[in-house]
């Protein structure tokens, strides 16, 4: 049987009847749509290929595939955590926005053709700025629409890639790619500024954290790994990826570390996770290619608790620079127990999911016999634990006492938490369920004594560098230039000059036309006003000296003839 | 200020000691298991075996970190601005 509703859609048409609820009922919904399109995305056989004739083009919207089911799961799964994080402490517009945003990303992973890709990939951009107004305040107005110029940029790069791909191949279907020829490149590109690639890597940490504290654990989610996904299926074994990649690996490193802001941290650690599934796509090989869908998987799940521990601690103290913070362990245990493994996991700590996902990607890189890259990796998964595994907690629960004393944050946050918490450490002692879902098979076996040690010992002396260098990380109430710079702060200097100058120039003109006609008038005036020469009344006496003259004139040269 | 038997044990001053004794206790138990086992060189084809050297994650760990610092504390001399930087 073929089936042709996209189950991403579920989420979207469903979000749009949550204004109209209160209460049970609207809590209900909240829970049961996730878990319905969840249904739905399982129930869809396999290869199933549902075909729509639209205009000239066969669209498939309903393209089951393993890779695309998996991020599906994934993101449903999101969407259930996150609702229930969210509910009660958010506006519903937020709710609606972040449904909307959440069942577009499914559609997205059910495309097995562009334009269908596309559309869901616009659908994404108008719900997660939706998500960033829902918080309301000014700052979060002002970031949205530096975010949604971004998106848009990226959105009219791909749709011209895609269009020059459609015409030169003749065919809409979404397979893999070379970034050989022009379309290529463009639908490259367009795919990039989502997965927060350089140059475009600060909107980020730029749009992320102003939104509300369950707005950030959704937006964290949903743009960039579905960025992963079409760059997973569309550009495997590109090897600029690779580059790219370890680019963004660093970047995030580094200006995490010299960020004030607990969750603007985390949202360039987000950067640098995304680097390693990008760096994975460009290796290319089996291996890699399941590390990077893996590590995604795994990604969405530890993040979304870190940023709901820093969202807790947000909504509890209302401060969000470590320099604000500190010592809340004390009276908020839970929110602190839960973002601890949050952080062991996206450290990829023994036990917990990043230790069995991550490290697919750099066996695929020491298999396929990349030195550089392999050392960079490592010396990069040392790197995380430094800018998120122990800055995070450790600047927010422990450093000095704050002297705060915040309770816990609700039983709603608390139990989304320990769920995420749960599921980090249940993927971490047991790999199989999850490696059955990676797009090939899986032959990997994380649990040898020698990753054991080495991974222990890499992190444990990360950390060793962490306290030894701590003077060094001193926080100060600092932000970090980015390339953001050029259009919040270069085109806005030129814009203004431009105005000014611009301006100078009318009046200038203005006044030169001004005198002009003046100087016009005047001179009419004089010639042609009360008393100008030309409107004078003219003596009698004069004319009949005019008149002798002219008789005299034509006596004489008629005389003369 | 409060008295120092008033905070919480890890914020005392005479508990940092410990802390440090513990911390490096634990580093020497994750070089333990280096006495007993081998590991296998990566890219033993391209002649490189530094990587199953004794304790190579161990300082290859420490020193990228400290690197990685440094770099941010150089780089951030020329990137950081006030926080009300962007505020108009």
């Amino acid at each position: 049987m073929e089936f042709n509703f996209p189950p991403g859609l579920i989420l979207v048409l469903g979000a749009m009847a949550l204004p109209f609820l209160k209460g049970k009922i609207l809590q209900a919904l909240i829970v049961l749509l996730p878990v319905v399109t969840l249904a739905l995305v399982w129930w869809i056989p396999n290869d199933n290929t549902a075909v729509i004739s639209f205009l000239d083009y066969q669209l498939s919207p309903v393209n089951s595939t393993p890779t695309g089911r998996l991020f599906a799961t994934i993101f449903c799964i999101m969407a259930f955590a996150g609702g229930i994080y969210a509910m009660g402490q958010v506006k519903i517009l937020e709710l609606v926005a972040a449904y909307v945003y959440a069942g577009s990303a499914i559609g997205v992973t059910f495309c097995g053709d562009l334009i269908s890709l596309f559309i869901f990939w616009e659908m994404m951009a108008i719900g997660s700025t939706m998500v960033l107004w829902a918080e309301g305040s000014q700052s979060a107005y002002r970031a949205s629409f530096r975010y949604l110029i971004i998106h848009l940029l990226g959105g009219m790069v791909l749709m011209a890639g895609i269009i020059l791909h459609v015409h030169t191949t003749g065919s809409t279907e979404f397979s893999a790619m070379q970034p050989d020829n022009i379309a290529s490149i463009l639908v490259l590109a367009g795919f990039l500024v989502n997965a927060g690639a350089p140059p475009l890597s600060a909107w980020i940490a730029d749009a992320y954290p102003e939104a509300s504290p369950s707005g950030m654990v959704f937006l964290s989610a949903f743009t960039t790994k579905t960025a992963v996904y079409a760059l997973l299926v569309g550009f495997p074994g590109a090897t600029i990826l690779i580059y790219i990649g370890l680019y963004m690996v660093f970047y995030g490193i580094i200006y995490a570390l010299l960020e004030n802001d607990m969750r603007r941290i985390l949202a360039y650690s987000i950067v640098n996770q995304v680097g390693f599934m990008v760096c994975a796509i460009g290796i290319g090989t089996e291996l890699a290619l399941n590390g990077a869908a893996a590590h995604a998987f795994a990604h969405i799940i530890y993040k979304a608790l870190l940023l709901m521990s820093a969202g807790s601690v947000l909504m509890m103290t209302g401060k969000r620079k470590c320099t604000d913070l500190g010592g809340l362990f004390q009276s908020m245990p839970q929110t602190a127990i839960n973002g601890i493994i949050g952080a062991l996991a996206i450290s990829a700590f023994p036990f917990t999911s990043g230790f069995v996902t991550k490290s697919l990607e750099t066996a695929a890189a020491a298999s396929q016999g990349m030195v550089l890259v392999w050392f960079l990796l490592i010396a990069a998964s040392a790197g995380v634990f430094l800018h998120a595994g122990i800055k995070f907690p450790w600047f927010v629960f422990f450093q000095k006492d704050s002297g705060q004393r915040p309770p816990d944050p609700p039983r709603n946050m608390r139990f989304s938490m320990w769920g995420f918490s749960f599921l980090c450490i249940a993927i971490g002692l047991f790999p199989g369920p999850l490696y059955r879902l990676l797009p090939y098979p899986v032959e990997y076996q994380p649990y040898t004594a020698s990753h054991l040690v080495t991974q222990f010992q890499l992190l444990l002396f990360a950390g060793f560098a962490f306290f030894v260098m701590l003077p060094l990380m001193k926080r100060t109430l600092t932000i970090s230039l980015d390339f953001d710079w050029f259009y919040r702060r270069f085109l806005y200097i030129v814009a203004r000059e431009f105005t000014i100058k611009t301006s100078d120039a009318r009046t200038r003109i203005e006044d030169t036309i001004h005198q002009h006609a003046a100087r016009f008038i005047k001179r009419l005036y004089r010639h042609h006003g009360p008393h100008g020469i030309l409107a004078r009344t003219w003596p009698s006496g004069g004319m009949v000296l005019w008149v002798a003259i002219m008789l005299a004139g034509i006596l004489l040269t008629s005389a003369l003839l | 200020m409060i008295n120092d038997q008033d905070k919480h044990w890890l914020y005392r001053s005479t508990s940092l000691p410990k802390l440090w004794v513990i911390q490096v206790f634990i580093l020497v138990i994750a070089l333990v298991p280096e006495f007993f086992l081998h590991h296998h060189p990566n890219f033993q084809d391209q002649g490189i075996l530094i990587d199953a050297s004794v304790g190579f994650t161990a300082w290859y760990g420490f020193l990228s970190c400290a690197a990685m610092v440094v770099t941010a504390k150089i780089l951030g001399i020329f990137l950081k601005r006030k926080d009300s930087y962007y505020d108009e």
